[in-house]
């Protein structure tokens, strides 16, 4: 199986897809890649010559940000909006929905799974 | 959606005006101001404002990372004290 950035072992599918598996690269830029390396999209990843991986990793290194690089970039964002104390940063340090959705209902990615209160309206009702 | 990129970004004028003046003249006094909408522009840096939060002013010491945010997001309108407690609400 090819490498690609590292740790990534892409399996045998098709090229576009595999490359999806990748941190930061989705059918977009999967896409984008494969044209600009030149590889056929639909050719299997196992069957990919030893020059066209590394023609796609050197496009990855060069033009785009994937992987660890990616998610310390994503980290490193909310770290700074947490740090100058902005809605947005207090909204993160709480857990909360940071643009602005409901959470009088719902918000469960961010709060995480439902904490019951006793005696609160509708808790009848569940049971 | 973001705002026009022909308009550039919201300064409120007078608040501009009354930062340069300070600048100009080398004082750093906090500046009252309810220009919660007002983007925060490099020559703002260093600078206090006391921004309104439809109470009272909060201190805002503004830093290099706070330009291209709104003063606004600096003074939260909404206190949280949280759920339940001792026999429910008091």
């Amino acid at each position: 199986m090819p490498r690609l950035m590292g740790v990534d072992i892409p399996n045998d599918r098709a090229t576009v897809v595999s490359l999806t598996y990748l941190y930061g690269v989705g059918p977009h830029i999967a896409r984008e890649l494969c044209h600009k390396a030149g590889v056929n999209p639909l050719v299997k990843a196992r069957e990919l010559h030893e020059d066209e991986v590394a023609r796609l990793a050197a496009l990855l290194d060069k033009d785009y940000t994937v992987e660890g690089q990616l998610r310390r970039q994503v980290s490193q964002n909310i770290t700074r909006l947490r740090d100058i104390a902005c809605y947005r940063g207090l909204r993160h340090r709480r857990g909360l929905p940071v643009r602005g959705q409901r959470t009088r209902t719902n918000a469960r990615t961010r709060k995480g799974p439902k904490k019951t209160v006793a005696g609160k309206k509708g808790v009848k009702d569940l049971r | 959606m973001g705002r026009s990129l022909k308009k550039g970004p919201f300064v409120n004028p007078k608040l501009f005006a009354k930062v340069e003046r300070m600048t100009s003249d080398g004082r750093k006094e906090p500046i009252k101001t309810w220009a919660r909408a007002c983007t925060i522009v490099p020559e703002f840096v260093g600078h206090t404002f006391m921004v309104h939060n439809g109470k009272l002013h909060i201190k805002v010491f503004v830093t290099e990372d706070m330009v291209g945010h709104k003063l606004g997001e600096f003074a939260p309108t909404r206190t949280f004290r949280g759920h339940g407690g001792k026999g429910g609400k008091k």
